[in-house]
C-alpha cells in the first residue's frame, strides 16, 4: 500500500476526490514534525497552570489540575473510540455518570434499614428481570419468525406485569426510610478507589449492550443511539431515588485521601508545613504572630496537600492507562484498528472482523470513560445526577480530542488539559469582558441585568468556535497522529 | 356487565383529552422537525446535530419579532401573534442557515470528507447556536403565546354534552396540526411538482447521476437549507407556543426527532411524517396513567389500585430510544425503506 491514501485522524481521511484541484500534495505527504512539539506543548500547559497558581491562587490551579487529569482520561477513552476506530460516541456523559453511580454503590456504607425493608423485593425483582432475559434469549435461539416475535412480546408483557408490583413496593419501602438523609440502598462500604475498577466494568457492560445494537450500522446511527442512551441513563439516575437518591444527591462519600481537618491535627503535617515555609516563618519574630501565621499556613497547606494527594493518585491512573493505550496502539491490534478505520472495506477483505473489532474498542473506550467518571465523583466527594449535561460531559470531551489530536494518546491528554483549562477560565474571562462592556451602563436597566447572565453561555460559544477552527484549519489537532510507513 | 354508553363516551373523551389531542399536536411538531433532519440527511448525507438548536434559533427570532409586533399593537386576533412573525422569522433563519453552510459545511462538502466529519462540524455549530440562543433569551422558560387560549374549554364541553369528562382543545394544539398539514402539503407539492423539487429528489437518490444530468448542486443545497430552516422555525415555534420556550429542551428534542426520521426511513420525507406521529403517540400513550380510563370501562370491583402507567413521564426519552433500537434491530431501513445503511 502506498502512502498516498494514508492520512491523519479518522474521518478527516480525504476520500480520493475525482477533481484534480482537490487534495493538494502537501496535505497527503506526511510532514515531519519537530520531536519537541509534544514536550513543548506540555511545558506550555504546565506554565499556564503555574501562572494560574501565581496570579489567581494555588487552590484554583490545583482544582483545574485535578479535573484536567480526569478530563485527560475521558479524552483518552474517547480517543480510543474515535481516534483509533472512527466511532462516534455521543454518549460520553452516560459512561461518566455510570462511573459516578458505581462510586456511590461501591463506597457508600450500606443502609441496612433500607435493605431490610426492601432488599428482598429488590432481589426478587432482579430474579424476575433475569428470568425475562433468559426466556427471551431462549426464545431467540429456539423459535423463528412470527412465533418468535409473538412469544417475546408475551414474555415482556407478562414479565412486566409480574415485576411492577414487586418492584414498586420494594422501592416504596426503601424510599420511605428516612428520606431526608438516606432513602436509598447505599453501597458496599468498600474503599472508593476500588470503585474506579468496578466503574470500568459497569461502563463496559453497558457499552457491550449498546455496541451490539448500534455497531455495524452507519456511524451516524451509533451517534444517535449513544445520544439516546445518555439521556436515558441520566433520567434513570435522576428518578430512581432508591438507587442513589436521584436529584437529592449523595454527599459525603468516603475519600481515598485524608481529610483536611484531620491533617491539621497531625504533628507530622504541622512539622512539614513548618519545614516548607521556614523562610517565611523565620521572618516573623513575635511568637504569637508566628503561631498565628503557622496556623493559617497549616489550614491552607492541608487543602493543598489533599489536592496534591488526589493529583498524585490520578496521575498514577493516567500514566497506567496511557501506557496501556500507547502499547495497544503500537501493537498489531492497534495497527489493525487503524487499518479498519482508514479503509473498512479493504480491512474486511483482508479477513478482519470489523464489527467485532469495533465492539472491542467501543467497550474499552467506554470503560476508560467510566473509570474517569468514578474518579470525578471521588474528587467531588458527592454524586449529583442533576449536574450532568451533554454539552459539558459529552461534547466538551469531543472538543478535547479534536483539539488535542485524534489518534494520538498524548494529544488526547494535552487536549484534556488545555480544553479544561480554557473551559474553566472562559467564564471569568467572559465576565471580565462583560464588566468592561457594561462599565458605563446604568445598573438599573434591563439590558445591564441581561448582560450579566451571558458570561456562562459565552464559553459554550468559545468552545464551539474552537472546535470548528481546529476541524477546519488543523483537523489533526495540536499533536497529530504519527503515521509510520514501512 | 357491559359498561354503559355514557361510560364508554366518557372514556373516549378522556382519552382524546389527555392522549389523542396532545399527541397529535406533539406529533405534528416532531414530524416537521424530522422532515428538516431527513431533508438534510437525504441531500447532504449527514445527521445534523445542530437541527435542535436551529429550531431554538428560529424560535428565538419568532419570539423577538412577536415582541416587536406586540409592542406596536399588532395582533392576529384570536390567533397567537407569533403566527405573523413566522414568515419574516423563516427568512432570517434561512439566511442564518445558509450562512452556516457557507462558512462551515460547504468546506467539507467540497472536499468530500467522510460524513462523520460533517457530524462533528454540526456539533460545533450546535455549541455556537445554543450559546447564541442563551445569550439572547437567557435560560428561563418563556411563554410567548397570546390571543385566545382555548378553542373548546373543558367546562364548556361538559355543559354542551352533559358528560362527566371535559375535552379541552388549546388554540396552539389545533394550530400545530393545521400549520403542520399545510406545511407538509406545500412541501410535498414542491418536491413532487416543481423543477427544483425534482432535482432535489434526483440528487438524493443518486448524486453522481444527478450531477451528470446537469443538476446544479449548489442550488439544490441552497434550497435544502432554506427548507430545513423553514421547517425548523415552524416546528420550533409551534413547540414553543404549545409548551413554552426553553433553550435546553430543543436540544433534548433531537432524540425523538432522530428517532422519528429513522423509524420512517431516513431520507424519506413521508417517513419523517409518519415517524413523527408514531414517536409522539408512543410517548404519550406509554406515559399516560390509565387508571380513570379503565375505571369507566370495567365494573367497580375490578378498578385498578395503581395509576396503571407503563412508564413515568420522566422516561419519555426512553421511548424514543426503544423505538429507535427496535427499528435498528428489526428493520434498519425504516418503514419506508430509507436510504443508505452503510
Amino acid at each position: 500500500m502506498t502512502d498516498t491514501t494514508v492520512t491523519g485522524a479518522a474521518g478527516v481521511a480525504t476520500r480520493k476526490s475525482a477533481n484534480a484541484d482537490e487534495a493538494p500534495v502537501h496535505a497527503i505527504v506526511e510532514r515531519r514534525q519537530s520531536p519537541l512539539r509534544a514536550p513543548l506543548a506540555f511545558v506550555f500547559m504546565g506554565g499556564a497552570l503555574v501562572a494560574t497558581g501565581y496570579f489567581q491562587s494555588p487552590a484554583v490551579a490545583l482544582t483545574i489540575l485535578n479535573m484536567s487529569l480526569v478530563s485527560a482520561i475521558m479524552a483518552m477513552g474517547l480517543n480510543l473510540q474515535w481516534g483509533y476506530a472512527g466511532l462516534f460516541n455521543a454518549g460520553v456523559m452516560a459512561f461518566t455518570a455510570l462511573g459516578g453511580v458505581t462510586a456511590v454503590l461501591v463506597a457508600h456504607p450500606p443502609v441496612w434499614e433500607a435493605l431490610q425493608v426492601g432488599g428482598r423485593g429488590l432481589a426478587l425483582s432482579l430474579l424476575i428481570v433475569l428470568a425475562i432475559v433468559a426466556t427471551i434469549a431462549f426464545l431467540v435461539s429456539a423459535t423463528r419468525g412470527r412465533t418468535r416475535s409473538f412469544l417475546i412480546f408475551v414474555t415482556v408483557i407478562v414479565g412486566y406485569a409480574l415485576l411492577r408490583p414487586v418492584f414498586g413496593s420494594a422501592v416504596g419501602a426503601i424510599e420511605s426510610v428516612d428520606p431526608a438523609a438516606t432513602g436509598f440502598i447505599g453501597g458496599f462500604g468498600l474503599p472508593i478507589t476500588l470503585s474506579w475498577i468496578a466503574a470500568g466494568f459497569v461502563a463496559a457492560a453497558v457499552a457491550w449492550i449498546i455496541g451490539k445494537v448500534a455497531l455495524g450500522l452507519r456511524t451516524d446511527y451509533l451517534a444517535i443511539a449513544t445520544l439516546g442512551i445518555a439521556e436515558i441513563v441520566i433520567a434513570i439516575l435522576k428518578n430512581e431515588d432508591w438507587l442513589a437518591r436521584g436529584v437529592k444527591n449523595v454527599t459525603g462519600l468516603p475519600r481515598p485521601v485524608p481529610y483536611e481537618i484531620d491533617l491539621q491535627q497531625q504533628a507530622w503535617f504541622i512539622e512539614l508545613v513548618e519545614r516548607v515555609y521556614q523562610n517565611r516563618l523565620a521572618g516573623i519574630t513575635d511568637a504569637a504572630a508566628r503561631e498565628q501565621a503557622l496556623r493559617q499556613l497549616v489550614v491552607d497547606g492541608s487543602g493543598y496537600f489533599v489536592d496534591i494527594a488526589y493529583a498524585g493518585l490520578f496521575t498514577v491512573v493516567l500514566l497506567v492507562l496511557l501506557a496501556l493505550c500507547v502499547r495497544a496502539l503500537n501493537s498489531p491490534w492497534g495497527r489493525m484498528m487503524r487499518a479498519i478505520r482508514d479503509n473498512e472495506e479493504a480491512a474486511s477483505a483482508m479477513g478482519k472482523n470489523v464489527t467485532k473489532r469495533h465492539l472491542e474498542v467501543f467497550i474499552l473506550g467506554s470503560a476508560m470513560i467510566g473509570i474517569a467518571g468514578a474518579m470525578m465523583t471521588t474528587l467531588d466527594g458527592q454524586f449529583t445526577p442533576g449536574t450532568y449535561n451533554p454539552l459539558r460531559f459529552t461534547f466538551l470531551v469531543w472538543v478535547m480530542v479534536i483539539v488535542g489530536g485524534s489518534g494520538n494518546n498524548l494529544g488526547a491528554v494535552l487536549g484534556g488539559f488545555l480544553v479544561w483549562f480554557c473551559w474553566v477560565q472562559a467564564e471569568p474571562a467572559g465576565a471580565w469582558i462583560i464588566a468592561q462592556v457594561t462599565a458605563d451602563m446604568d445598573p438599573g436597566t434591563e439590558l445591564y441585568r441581561h448582560l450579566q447572565d451571558i458570561a456562562a453561555p459565552f464559553r459554550l460559544f468559545v468552545m464551539g468556535f474552537v472546535l470548528l477552527l481546529f476541524l477546519r484549519f488543523a483537523p489533526r489537532g495540536i499533536l497529530p497522529e504519527k503515521v509510520r510507513h514501512s | 356487565m357491559l359498561p354503559e354508553t355514557t361510560d364508554i363516551l366518557n372514556a373516549l373523551v378522556l382519552m382524546s383529552n389527555f392522549v389523542f389531542v396532545p399527541a397529535l399536536a406533539y406529533g405534528s411538531q416532531l414530524a416537521l422537525g424530522a422532515l428538516g433532519v431527513t431533508l438534510v440527511f437525504g441531500i447532504l448525507r449527514f445527521a445534523n446535530f445542530s437541527h435542535g438548536d436551529l429550531m431554538a434559533m428560529g424560535t428565538t427570532i419568532v419570539i423577538l419579532l412577536t415582541w416587536v409586533l406586540q409592542a406596536n399593537g399588532v395582533s392576529a386576533g384570536p390567533l397567537p401573534t407569533a403566527l405573523i412573525a413566522l414568515v419574516p422569522a423563516i427568512v432570517v433563519t434561512a439566511i442564518i442557515a445558509i450562512g452556516i453552510d457557507r462558512s462551515v459545511f460547504s468546506f467539507y462538502r467540497k472536499r468530500r470528507v467522510a460524513p462523520v466529519v460533517l457530524v462533528i462540524a454540526s456539533v460545533g455549530v450546535m455549541f455556537m447556536l445554543s450559546a447564541t440562543v442563551r445569550v439572547i433569551m437567557g435560560t428561563d422558560n418563556r411563554s410567548f403565546t397570546d390571543g385566545e387560549r382555548f378553542i373548546i374549554r373543558a367546562r364548556e364541553f361538559r355543559e354542551m354534552t352533559g358528560l362527566d369528562e371535559g375535552l379541552a382543545i388549546q388554540t396552539t394544539q389545533a394550530l400545530s396540526l393545521v400549520v403542520a398539514i399545510v406545511t407538509m402539503i406545500a412541501l410535498f407539492a414542491f418536491l413532487r411538482r416543481s423543477r427544483t423539487g425534482k432535482a432535489m429528489r434526483a440528487f438524493s437518490d443518486n448524486e453522481d447521476l444527478a450531477l451528470l444530468s446537469g443538476i446544479n448542486p449548489d442550488r439544490v443545497v441552497l434550497v435544502t437549507w432554506i427548507l430545513a430552516a423553514a421547517l425548523a422555525t415552524i416546528a420550533g415555534a409551534l413547540y414553543g407556543l404549545d409548551k413554552s420556550f426553553k433553550p435546553f429542551t430543543y436540544f433534548q428534542l433531537l432524540l425523538p426527532i432522530f428517532a422519528a426520521a429513522i423509524v420512517g426511513g431516513i431520507g424519506q420525507p413521508i417517513g419523517a411524517v409518519v415517524g413523527g406521529y408514531i414517536v409522539a403517540f408512543s410517548e404519550v400513550m406509554m406515559t399516560y396513567a390509565y387508571k380513570r380510563f379503565i375505571a369507566y370501562l370495567v365494573p367497580e370491583q375490578w378498578e385498578p389500585d395503581g395509576l396503571v402507567q407503563l412508564l413515568g413521564t420522566d422516561y419519555k426519552f426512553a421511548i424514543s430510544f426503544i423505538i429507535l433500537v427496535v427499528v435498528l434491530l428489526i428493520r434498519p431501513t425504516g418503514i419506508f425503506r430509507g436510504a443508505v445503511i452503510k
